[in-house]
């Protein structure tokens, strides 16, 4: 709460004028954009270190951050009502390109996520859905009467779940975990009844057994068996949980010192500058880093609620909150996994792990935020 | 869709949405606070145990190997060395397919068949997580050079510098110092867990021969070096060295000159050659041919060349000198001489007449002479010189097994002679109770007869003649043979005591006429000889030849000729060196094996200009203070 007051507070933001200044004029919102610089520059740190001293991925991440900055501020420009109106068609055209991976994707480590177009080259369409599932069902909920209800509750589901068990099938459970997510954060704040969020938690419980004998694949149910006992194959699946939990965990308060990490430094830890970065944060930063880094994300995290609250209308309402949540659900999923308390999931830290195509989408979507929170006034109520 | 007829109710929406929001927010507190408190317990409560699991991880302590001992000859030739080998290795933990990675190493040196066939032998069979196993060794420096360049498409294969035991003789010396080859893992099993922790990082283990009994000196003791290692194995600093305790050298008694004499005197021939210094038991030659190429065992030998060796029928693995039973034949004459001497049951007087055969009274059997129409009128001295049978039929018969059991006893036969190897045989030294024991019949008169020849059930190694040589030569003096130049190895049973020392001398005397005398049947030994010897020639039988018949040599199967032995010691005045000769189908035991034995002795005793020139025995230190001269 106290973060949202001093949020609440800064000068020049929250007051009915919008400031003035070039993040203004820009349509930018200064203390997100703050807090993300701050974030990708601790990032970039540490990949240096995680890449054991290469300036090339160095550049190469900032290279792609910076891009993902212009899309931020390009997106920031376009007022939430254009959102609104664009949501279902992008959906729709999401929809048609994960139908299309399924039938003709180009196949990478044993998954078919890539969709190759010619002279654009090859992209995920799971990624769009990030943004085009919570949109959508955020533009259908702003069209209906809140609390929703029960019938606007199964459409809203099968929304959600069409690209869901499209991308589950291709086979990324990680990313249609989040999308999922994504789309079920909209509800949940939409007013979705106490009761149905029970009934469906009950639901859950019984249901995930049976997924795990009857819906995973074999390399997904290895992860949850590796994360159930990661010491039962210590050089095989379970290697790399050992390896983070070791590197976090040699780490202690004040961490072993930057480039002084032994675990990544000297190879134990698998994935270091991508899915398991957070180890390396842990190893050279120890405790005190880590609850830096969490300080940055929750201040971006708090900035997107006050965002939300903020918004004058439902969809602008509905799609923040579920941004901000997602991005949330990003550094739970990563961290937990990093530190095993989750099973593996392919979730990278945002914008923290090297490359992927979610840093331009994370940064997309906090483009949308800023767009949302700097176009108010000329909403009309 | 249907569209809503109400109108939105935004006050309301937006309460409900704040509520929404709130719960939203302190999920992710909520959320916060579980990944902060796991991250406290690992940093904070686990922080110890993941620093030590840290450390074991990059901080290996590994074996460092001892180099082996070397092995000389007396005069510090050198018969066992370790040459460094680059060899190509593969650790399996690391190679992610090895298949292709076989595949790649073949294209950048060649593998045979061989190579291909050991790696997969030593791949299936137990070994230590993490060792590498080598793949081909002998690289040569361009092969190095291929292997470099492309190591980093090889991951998992490394080429390394291991010490290769080497045995410059090869053959020569090949059944007495045996070999070492890979430790096994059943190796490992019969060790204590201090020896198994001694053995860490060890390639090699002696098999057999010297190699194998002195294991313990040659070994030496392991050392240990903690380092920093990356993932991949690979070594970044040593962080602590401890370094190992070499092994011994171990110098020998053997003497490199006497040795090659032996082994080129028996040429092509089946059959062994040991020469000991009866002065202290120094082991002077030891040869059993054929011998057998110790390198080809050392890094494990290949199925084709092991298969040729088991089905030669000359049997080159096997050890003749220690562990082939020999009749000892007419080499044991001058011992049974000595025994029935003692036993007062004859003396140098005592004539018989020798018609060609002995029957004993009322049994038509006759036990035949090697000579069919007899020697006439025979004492002692006649029947060691030229070899009669039925002296010594007759005086065996008098003697009884019993006596001539203890007696013979003592000069080793019947039991090991003590020497430093392993698997020694016994030879068989046959008594009443042996026979019952063994056959479960009796004892009968002619098997008596037989054994006062060296024939029916005795059966003696070229050792232990040898050995028996020795003692004869110094009156009785034990002594056991020994290997390593510093071993004091204490003597088996007491010294000899005749009732009459006189007849040590006689004896010897005696058998000096076997050579220098010109009926003596080891004439041929004499020739050009600058000092004199003494010596007993044997022709046991391979094949027992039936009453009335005379044998032809020739129609016989060389494998069932008699085996030519000789024993043999000089100079006579002062012995210097004991040696046993035996030739397997050798036929005649002077004229074989006589010349062999000459040469042997000529080795050690003549200097390179031919002239007498006795070498001093070796002077003993011992190694340790166990026993006292």
């Amino acid at each position: 709460m106290s973060v949202r007051e001093t949020l609440r507070q800064m000068p020049g933001q929250g007051g009915p004028s919008l400031g003035n200044g070039l993040t203004a004029r820009l349509h930018l919102d200064a203390p997100l954009l703050a807090a993300l610089l701050l974030l990708v520059l601790g990032g970039l740190t540490v990949l240096y270190s995680a890449g054991g001293g290469s300036m090339e991925m160095v550049l190469r991440q900032a290279l792609r951050l910076g891009g993902g900055l212009l899309v931020l501020v390009v997106l920031a420009q376009i007022p939430p009502r254009s959102y609104r109106f664009w949501a279902p068609m992008v959906y729709a055209l999401g929809v048609v390109l994960l139908i299309l991976v399924v039938l003709i994707g180009t196949e990478a480590k044993g998954a078919a996520r890539w969709l190759h177009i010619p002279g654009i080259g090859r992209f995920q369409p799971a990624e769009i859905m990030k943004l085009a599932v919570p949109a959508m069902v955020a533009w259908f909920f702003s069209e209906r009467n809140l609390p929703p209800r029960l019938t606007d509750v199964l459409v809203a589901l099968a929304l959600i779940f069409l690209p869901v068990v499209l991308i589950a099938i291709q086979p990324d459970l990680g990313t249609s975990i989040l999308i999922a997510a994504a789309g079920l954060v909209v509800l949940f704040m939409a007013g979705l009844s106490w009761r149905l969020i029970g009934l469906a938690l009950v639901a859950l419980m019984i249901a995930a057994p049976l997924m795990y004998f009857f819906v995973l694949h074999d390399y997904q149910r290895s992860r949850v068996d590796t994360f159930l006992n990661p010491e039962a194959d210590p050089r095989g699946a379970g290697w790399n949980i050992i390896q983070s939990k070791t590197a976090i965990g040699s780490g202690g308060v004040t961490g072993k010192g930057w480039l002084d990490g032994t675990q990544s430094r000297l190879d134990f830890l698998p994935e270091s500058s991508t899915d398991f970065i957070l180890a390396v944060l842990g190893e050279e930063f120890g405790l005190v880093g880590f609850l830096l880094l969490m300080a940055i994300y929750l201040v971006i995290v708090g900035r997107g609620f006050f965002i939300s609250w903020q918004a004058q209308e439902t969809f602008s309402r509905l799609l923040a909150a579920a941004l901000t949540m997602t991005f949330f659900i990003y550094i739970f999923v990563n961290v937990g996994m990093v530190s095993g308390l989750l099973p593996v999931v392919g979730v990278p830290l945002p914008l923290v792990s090297y490359g992927g195509t979610s840093i331009v989408t994370l940064m997309a979507s906090f483009g949308m935020l800023m767009s949302m929170h700097t176009h108010r006034r000329l909403m009309s109520y | 869709m249907r569209r809503p007829l109400t109108l939105k109710d935004h006050h309301h929406e937006q309460r409900i949405f704040s509520l929404r929001l709130l719960v939203g927010a302190v999920l992710v507190v909520a959320l916060s606070l579980v990944l902060v408190g796991r991250m406290v317990w690992l940093q904070v409560s686990q922080h110890s145990r993941y620093t030590t699991l840290s450390d074991e991880n990059r901080v290996q302590t590994q074996a460092v190997p001892p180099p082996r001992g070397l092995i000389t000859d007396r005069n510090g030739e050198i018969l066992a060395a370790n040459r460094p080998d680059f060899a190509v290795e593969l650790i399996i933990e690391q190679v992610p397919d090895l298949e292709a990675t076989l595949t790649r190493i073949g294209q950048l040196v060649t593998l045979e068949p061989d190579d291909l066939e050991r790696f997969h032998k030593r791949l299936s069979s137990p070994r230590r997580p993490w060792d590498p196993i080598p793949l081909r060794g002998r690289l040569s420096e361009e092969e190095i050079a291929r292997l470099t360049v492309n190591q980093h498409r090889l991951p998992g294969v490394r080429v390394a510098a291991n010490p290769v035991r080497h045995y410059p003789h090869g053959k020569l010396f090949s059944h007495v110092l045996g070999y070492v080859n890979r430790l096994s893992a059943e190796d490992l099993e019969g060790m204590t867990l201090t020896e198994q922790a001694d053995y860490a990082g060890t390639y090699y283990y002696g098999r057999t021969g010297v190699e194998r009994y002195y294991e313990h000196r040659l070994h030496g003791t392991v050392g240990h070096r903690q380092v920093e290692t990356n993932a991949r194995g690979r070594i970044l600093r040593v962080l602590e060295e401890q370094p190992p305790v070499p092994g011994e050298n171990l110098r020998l008694t053997l003497d490199m000159k006497v040795q090659k004499a032996a082994y080129n005197a028996l040429g092509d021939r089946r059959g062994a050659v040991v020469a000991i210094d009866p002065r202290d038991g120094s082991v002077l030659a030891f040869v059993s041919r054929p011998g057998f190429e110790p390198n080809l065992f050392v890094n494990g030998i290949s199925h084709q060349d092991y298969a040729r060796y088991r089905e030669d029928h000359d049997n080159p693995l096997f050890n003749r000198a220690l562990q082939g039973r020999y009749p000892p034949g007419s080499t044991v004459k001058p011992f049974i001489g000595l025994a029935g001497l003692n036993a007062g049951v004859t003396d140098w007087e005592h004539t018989i007449f020798d018609p060609g055969y002995y029957q004993l009274e009322g049994n038509p059997h006759r036990y035949r002479d090697w000579k069919r129409w007899g020697h006439g009128w025979v004492d002692m001295n006649k029947a060691v010189v030229q070899s009669c049978d039925t002296y010594f039929y007759d005086l065996g018969f008098k003697l009884g097994i019993a006596r001539m059991h203890d007696f013979l006893s003592d000069f080793s036969l019947g039991q090991p002679t003590g020497i430093d190897l392993y698997n020694e045989s016994a030879g068989l030294l046959p008594s009443k109770e042996w026979k019952r024991a063994a056959r479960g019949t009796p004892w009968f008169h002619g098997d008596t007869i037989n054994a006062s020849i060296g024939q029916g059930f005795m059966l003696a190694t070229p050792l232990q003649l040898a050995t028996a040589t020795a003692i004869l030569a110094h009156h009785g003096k034990q002594v056991t043979p020994t290997l390593a130049a510093d071993e004091l190895r204490p003597p088996p049973r007491p010294d000899i005591k005749l009732n009459d020392e006189g007849d040590w001398l006689r004896m010897e005397r005696t058998m000096e006429e076997v050579v220098h005398g010109n009926r003596g049947t080891a004439r041929v030994m004499a020739e050009n000889a600058p000092y004199k010897m003494g010596a007993k020639t044997g022709t046991s039988q391979v094949f027992s030849v039936g009453q009335e018949e005379t044998y032809n040599e020739e129609e016989l199967a060389e494998r069932l000729l008699d085996h030519a032995l000789i024993i043999s010691f000089a100079p006579v005045e002062h012995p210097a060196i004991a040696v046993a000769v035996l030739v397997e189908n050798g036929r005649h035991g002077g004229s074989t094996s006589g010349p062999v034995a000459r040469q042997v002795m000529d080795a050690w005793l003549l200097n390179d200009d031919g002239e007498l020139d006795v070498p001093p025995p070796l002077p003993r230190t011992p190694a340790s203070g166990e026993s006292t001269p």
